[in-house]
């Protein structure tokens, strides 16, 4: 059976669409329950950033990140929900590169895996 | 410390608004608001607009893509211009004098939204001459699209491709440069440049400055620009704007929102110029 291209294009727009979506809507939720326990957890601590000072190794690396996000402490929760957060667009680009090759679009398969390679290269290189 | 917090959270709620409105991400507001407003140091308030612009830009492309305002593959394209020129920009960063590059693109902004105002009357700005034919190649992209607006359907065909992906060069290394104001440079290319529709060039804008600022993103929180308790109001306010910015954008009147953008894309002009100066 042939599937009409026009067909598997609009297919493609919603899996990105749904993506998307998915994506902010779960950094929302971990991040705004991040901050309920923030409120609990240091319920008069106050913070100053008038002066910077990088964030403790606690927050700067996924490992710990995510290790600490499932202790439950506040600020580490936050931080996972901003990781899944970064997380959406690198997604998104691999997403639309199974969407090309799904559609037999050779060309955008090469462009979006240049695309996925500077990222990836940026990211962890 | 919950004031604070507020604040922020309505700040971004406007950043995120405009953001998805215009094309152009959060950071003209956000940053402004959190160094000028709160007396955050400028590493912190970076950090900071960085996540709102990758709210901004997913929140909003959500709903674009799905409505089919974003030319997926145009952006596509168009980023691996502006990932590399990112890169570029980043690596010869310790060697050029941001400042005179600050006040620079500040007279090409302001230049732009002067340019934007003149021509708030029309979807799509005329090309001077009459365009020649793209060549076999640009056809085989197949990059022409059409959407729906509110006065029915629009067709438009993607012009200069060629100038077009020069600038996004020049977009990304000046957004490696400075750490902002890359995408009003990338709505003035699609739009003026490549002869655009401006709801097309500002959707597909959005969708475009996510993956930049992912790019980055990695090395700020490693290096400890990323504070949580800043950006949760600011990822929960940018979110919510960027949602209601984008249903506001698909009912608007182009006259409307280039003007809107004529005027937002001043303002970061004279905060580019500003910080250039001082």
């Amino acid at each position: 059976m042939k599937v009409q291209p026009d067909k598997i294009e609009r297919s493609t727009k919603v899996v990105v669409s749904k993506l998307l979506r998915t994506g902010v809507l779960t950094a929302a939720a971990v991040t705004f329950f991040g901050g309920i326990l923030f409120f609990i957890q240091h319920p008069n601590t106050l913070f100053s950033y008038d002066t910077f000072s990088s964030e403790p190794a606690r927050l700067r690396y996924v490992s710990i990140i995510v290790r600490e996000a499932f202790l439950l402490k506040s600020r580490a929760v936050i931080q996972f929900g901003i990781l899944i957060l970064i997380a959406t667009p690198v997604l998104r680009v691999i997403f639309s590169l199974i969407g090309f090759a799904i559609e037999k679009d050779w060309i955008f398969v090469f462009i979006t895996g240049i695309v996925m390679t500077i990222l990836l290269f940026s990211l962890f290189g | 410390m919950g004031i604070f917090v507020a604040i922020l959270f309505v700040g971004a709620m406007l950043a995120g608004f405009l953001g998805s409105l215009t094309g152009l991400g959060g950071g003209v507001i956000i940053v402004p608001l959190l160094t000028l407003g709160m007396g955050v140091d400028i590493k912190y308030a970076i950090g900071t607009s960085l996540v709102s612009v990758i709210a901004t830009s997913s929140g909003a492309a959500s709903a674009y893509v799905r409505e089919g305002i974003t030319n997926i593959k145009t952006g596509m394209l168009l980023e691996t211009a502006t990932t590399s020129g990112a890169i570029l920009g980043a690596a010869i960063a310790v060697m050029i004098p941001t400042n005179t590059i600050m006040i620079l693109f500040g007279i090409v902004l302001l230049y732009s939204g002067f340019n934007s105002f003149k021509n708030r009357k029309v979807e799509i700005i005329p090309p001077r001459k009459v365009h020649k034919e793209n060549n076999k190649f640009i056809k085989s992209l197949q990059l022409d699209g059409d959407y729906k607006s509110p006065t029915g359907k629009i067709s438009y065909r993607v012009l200069n491709l060629g100038w077009g992906y020069l600038l996004m060069i020049v977009a990304g290394v000046i957004s490696g440069l400075l750490g902002i104001g890359s995408g009003a440079f990338k709505v003035v290319a699609m739009d003026s440049v490549m002869k655009l529709p401006f709801k097309v060039s500002s959707a597909t804008s959005n969708f475009m400055i996510g993956v930049t600022a992912a790019a980055s993103a990695g090395v700020y929180l490693t290096r400890g620009y990323i504070d949580p308790v800043l950006s949760m109001p600011v990822v929960l306010g940018v979110l919510a704007g960027s949602l209601l910015g984008a249903k506001i954008l698909m009912k608007s009147k182009t006259k409307r929102l280039r003007v809107v953008f004529a005027i937002v894309i001043s303002l970061l002009a004279f905060e580019m110029m500003y910080n250039g100066i001082f």
